[in-house]
């Protein structure tokens, strides 16, 4: 008999331009609930995708029961009894519970007929040792969210994993699904003699389930801690825990005036109750966990989906921003956070991508002056320092730190005063990175006003002369550049968690 | 050294892929111009060229649709509504002078145009329902005022019958209108704000809405437009065929889509030149009007129109595939 059930060593996985893993390694005991910690971004799904069969890293061995595997896909994965249940649940809404179930692996007579009378059956019997109150023909859509990830982990079950792997599960749940989704995984590891791996933001769960803890950061292995032996307060250090050196090249600038002011800004569904200034010259951090309602704040400021109440006061007086189109007119920009998805027309070229927002400013009467348009796009692209063959070079072509450059520069090419930023630099590279920093501080320097959401935590107190935490929809916080430190704001980004929970 | 010739082809062919296709053309012409002299006369030119203006303007039209991620399967009953219009104008008010009635023709179109539109970006209706939708209710209505007669060859005034048949310096109006449509075309799409701010409403419309792009505005002006030469078209037709039936141009909008599609506009949004779907319009109305030039039976010519269609997508689809992988592989250094 093995110590590990699976154990993987010195994975390394290299995107484009990033590594995603660097060195690290991970032991699974049988029979153990295992908690994955770490930042947004520090490598936790990578390395769920490897262990998945859907990545395969360029350095490193995994092992499972004490011999070597390789994976080549997600099927490999699965006949190996790895299974994996995400936080946003695939399912079909319209199909029974038996039926989603067995999907993908149905069972047949030997006539190739399925076999439904056998696959009901044995859902439920699945549903039996979870012990949950629904039967296999209730309809999938009619479960709550909690419900949907049970009928997950019976999938799993059915096609007899040994090794679960569940990413936030909790993330969408409220207190009470999480009981509930709490003693079905405690079940499955007494009953099913499962091992788990469980990924949360949430101490609470954490504390609760695992035994053991692996945290990564910056795609870095850190350390594996028994959980009885390792405090919150050593955890956090050990998720954020990091120099802040030059990478933050924040230059002292003055402050002045207001240039805009929330009021009680709510959305319902998804933020409430936002009040907060920001001032020219100002960089301010809009930090929280994912999902926590920071990018709908900020798409509300810009227009794309408007707040149902609350003030806007830009510039001293009270506008309603209904559409991007008037958000940019009064000198707001926004440097969205799907850069591909929502940033840039990646089949034309820079020059074009560059000027697209302001197209109206390089037309004398109905045509496009292609010169002055070339020049203003050639000076930006100089500006931002990006690096490709030339200024009419595809934007496609272009690494992602490259493609962030280029939306920074549609930023420049307009008018602005108030500059918002959703995680700008999520998935670039160092040097990428800190040129991007190193533009936010000129900008600042020339008076603009800026508003960066980000989760990377170094970042912020890099970056940011003043820090609002969101949580859970609301502001739960907010920090001067003084007094702020990583604890501080981990601690309002989610220990209030941890006290509703005890 | 076999990556390089690669990369260099996958180069090559994204910048001039109407250069492929115009290569093709010049293949087939000079095979037909061997097994039949009378192809490359000046007469069957002109017949040609006329034969293929009215599908080679309405191209323009759908192109812009197409470019918006959207399709319109209602410009052939459009056409037959607006033209159909004009005619029965013609018939009972042959004093009204022609260019009013080319106007009202444009105008009908336009305004369905325009209905489409609102209906695909206000009422968020997919394009090809709301359209399919359009094109029942218009070739219906085309029925309705005709009270399914004809408006025959005596009915129309001379100078009506004279848009389409007339010429200018020895060449054809149609062929005239058509080089204008074009032209217009040309400047308008790569060399206007608006025509630009299409294209980024088909190529990524969240970005183009975070760009500060009204979309809606330039979907609603994309099928306006294509409304526009449905109604200019349908004119036209009514006035070369000299004979509006309610069934004109049934089934039309299936040649200017596959015109598009040969041209290399892609049904995703986005992309598509003005040149490639000419080349396009060109190679079908060749198509037609060379298959019976060299005794190919008319019921091989539907099936061999279907066959190059399909081998110039797959040869597309092939090319952007090169093309996609060698902008991956840059990036990677």
């Amino acid at each position: 008999m093995n110590d590990y059930i699976l154990e993987l060593k010195n994975i390394t996985k290299v995107f484009p331009g990033i590594k995603a893993l660097d060195d690290v390694s991970f032991q699974l005991k049988p029979g153990e609930i295992h908690a994955l910690m770490g930042e947004n971004g520090a490598g936790k799904s990578t390395f769920i995708k490897v262990i998945t069969g859907v990545y395969t890293p360029e350095q490193g061995e995994i092992y499972l029961d004490g011999e070597r595997v390789k994976f080549h896909g997600p099927k490999d994965a699965q006949t190996a009894g790895i299974a994996a249940i995400y936080q946003h649940v695939t399912c079909y809404p319209d199909l029974t519970v038996a039926e989603n179930i067995f999907i993908g692996h149905e069972l047949r007579y030997p006539s190739r007929r399925l076999n439904w009378k056998e696959m009901y059956r044995q859902s439920d019997e699945l549903l039996k040792t979870l012990s949950v109150d629904f039967n296999s023909k209730t309809l999938m859509g009619s479960l709550s969210v909690a419900q949907q990830q049970i009928v997950e982990i019976a999938k799993a079950l059915s096609m007899k994993a040994r090794i679960i792997i569940m990413d936030e599960p909790t993330a969408a749940l409220t207190k009470r699904e999480s009981e509930e989704l709490y003693r079905v995984t405690q079940q499955l590891r007494d009953k099913e003699k499962a091992s788990i791996i469980f990924i949360s933001h949430r101490f609470e769960d954490m504390y609760k389930l695992a035994s053991r803890v692996t945290v990564l950061r910056d795609s870095h292995y850190i350390g594996c801690w028994d959980l009885d032996a390792i405090s919150q307060d050593d955890l956090i250090v050990a998720m954020v825990g990091r120099e802040v050196s030059s990478l933050y090249p924040k230059k002292e600038v003055p402050i002045t005036d207001e240039i805009l002011k929330v009021e009680n800004l709510s959305r319902t569904g998804y933020f409430k109750d936002i009040s907060f200034s920001l001032r020219k010259g100002e960089i301010l951090g809009l930090t929280g966990l994912v999902g926590a309602g920071r990018t709908e704040v900020c798409e509300s400021l810009f227009g794309v989906h408007p707040a149902d109440s609350g003030k806007i006061i830009f510039d001293g007086k009270e506008r309603s921003i209904e559409s991007p189109g008037t958000a940019m007119d009064l000198g707001i920009g926004y440097l969205p956070e799907d850069r591909q998805l929502q940033g840039l027309i990646l089949d034309w070229g820079i020059d074009k991508n560059i000027t697209l927002p302001r197209l109206d400013k390089f037309a004398s009467g109905v045509w496009i002056n292609e010169k002055n348009e070339t020049e203003v796009a050639q000076k930006l692209f100089e500006q931002v320092m990006i690096k490709a063959q030339s200024v009419h070079a595809k934007a496609s072509s272009l690494s992602g730190g490259n493609q962030q450059k280029i939306v920074v520069a549609k930023l420049l090419a307009t008018d602005l005063k108030v500059i918002i930023l959703d995680e700008p630099t999520k998935g670039v590279d160092v040097g990428a990175k800190s040129a991007i920093h190193e533009i936010m501080s000129d900008l600042a320097g020339h008076g603009y006003a800026i508003l960066m959401i980000s989760s990377e935590m170094s970042e912020v107190l890099g970056m940011c002369d003043r820090i609002l935490v969101m949580k859970e929809g609301y502001l739960s916080a907010e920090l001067s550049r003084e007094e702020a430190t990583q604890e501080k704001i981990l601690e309002a980004a989610m220990v209030k968690t941890i006290k509703a929970g005890n | 050294m076999e990556n390089k010739l690669k990369n260099s082809f996958a180069d090559y062919f994204d910048q001039f892929r109407e250069l492929g296709l115009l290569v093709f053309i010049v293949t087939l012409s000079i095979i037909v111009q061997i097994r039949n002299p009378s192809f490359l006369t000046g007469e069957n030119i002109n017949d040609l060229l006329k034969n293929t203006a009215i599908l080679s303007i309405l191209a323009v039209g759908m192109m812009l649709v197409l470019v918006t991620r959207g399709i319109d399967l209602s410009i052939a009953s459009n056409m037959a509504f607006s033209g159909m219009l004009a005619s029965l104008l013609v018939r009972d008010f042959p004093q009204i002078p022609t260019i009013l009635i080319l106007l009202i023709g444009l105008g009908t179109g336009t305004f369905f145009g325009f209905i489409n539109g609102l209906l695909i970006s206000k009422g968020r209706l997919l394009p090809i329902i709301a359209t399919l939708g359009m094109m029942y209710v218009l070739r219906g209505s085309t029925f309705l005022i005709s009270k399914g007669k004809w408006v025959s060859a005596y009915q129309f005034t001379d100078s009506f019958k004279a848009m389409a048949t007339g010429s200018v310096f020895g060449i054809n109006n149609l062929i005239l209108i058509a080089a204008a449509v074009y032209l217009i075309a040309y400047y308008f799409i790569n060399h206007t704000g608006t025509g630009r701010r299409i294209y980024a409403t088909g190529s990524n419309p969240e970005s183009a809405k975070i760009s500060g792009i009204n979309t809606d505005r330039m979907i609603i002006l994309s099928y306006s437009i294509m409304g526009l030469l449905s109604g200019l078209t349908g004119v036209l037709w009514m006035a070369r065929f000299a004979s509006a039936q309610s069934d004109s141009a049934m089934g039309y909008e299936m040649n200017v889509i596959a015109a598009c599609v040969l041209g290399g506009v892609s049904m995703g949004g986005g992309s598509g030149k003005v040149g490639g779907i000419f080349l396009g319009a060109l190679l079908f109305g060749i198509l037609n009007n060379t298959l019976p030039l060299i005794n190919i039976s008319p019921f091989w010519q539907n099936a061999l129109q279907g066959a190059v269609i399909l081998l110039a997508v797959i040869a597309n689809v092939l090319a952007k595939r090169q093309v996609t992988k060698k902008n991956l592989n840059r990036r990677i250094k």
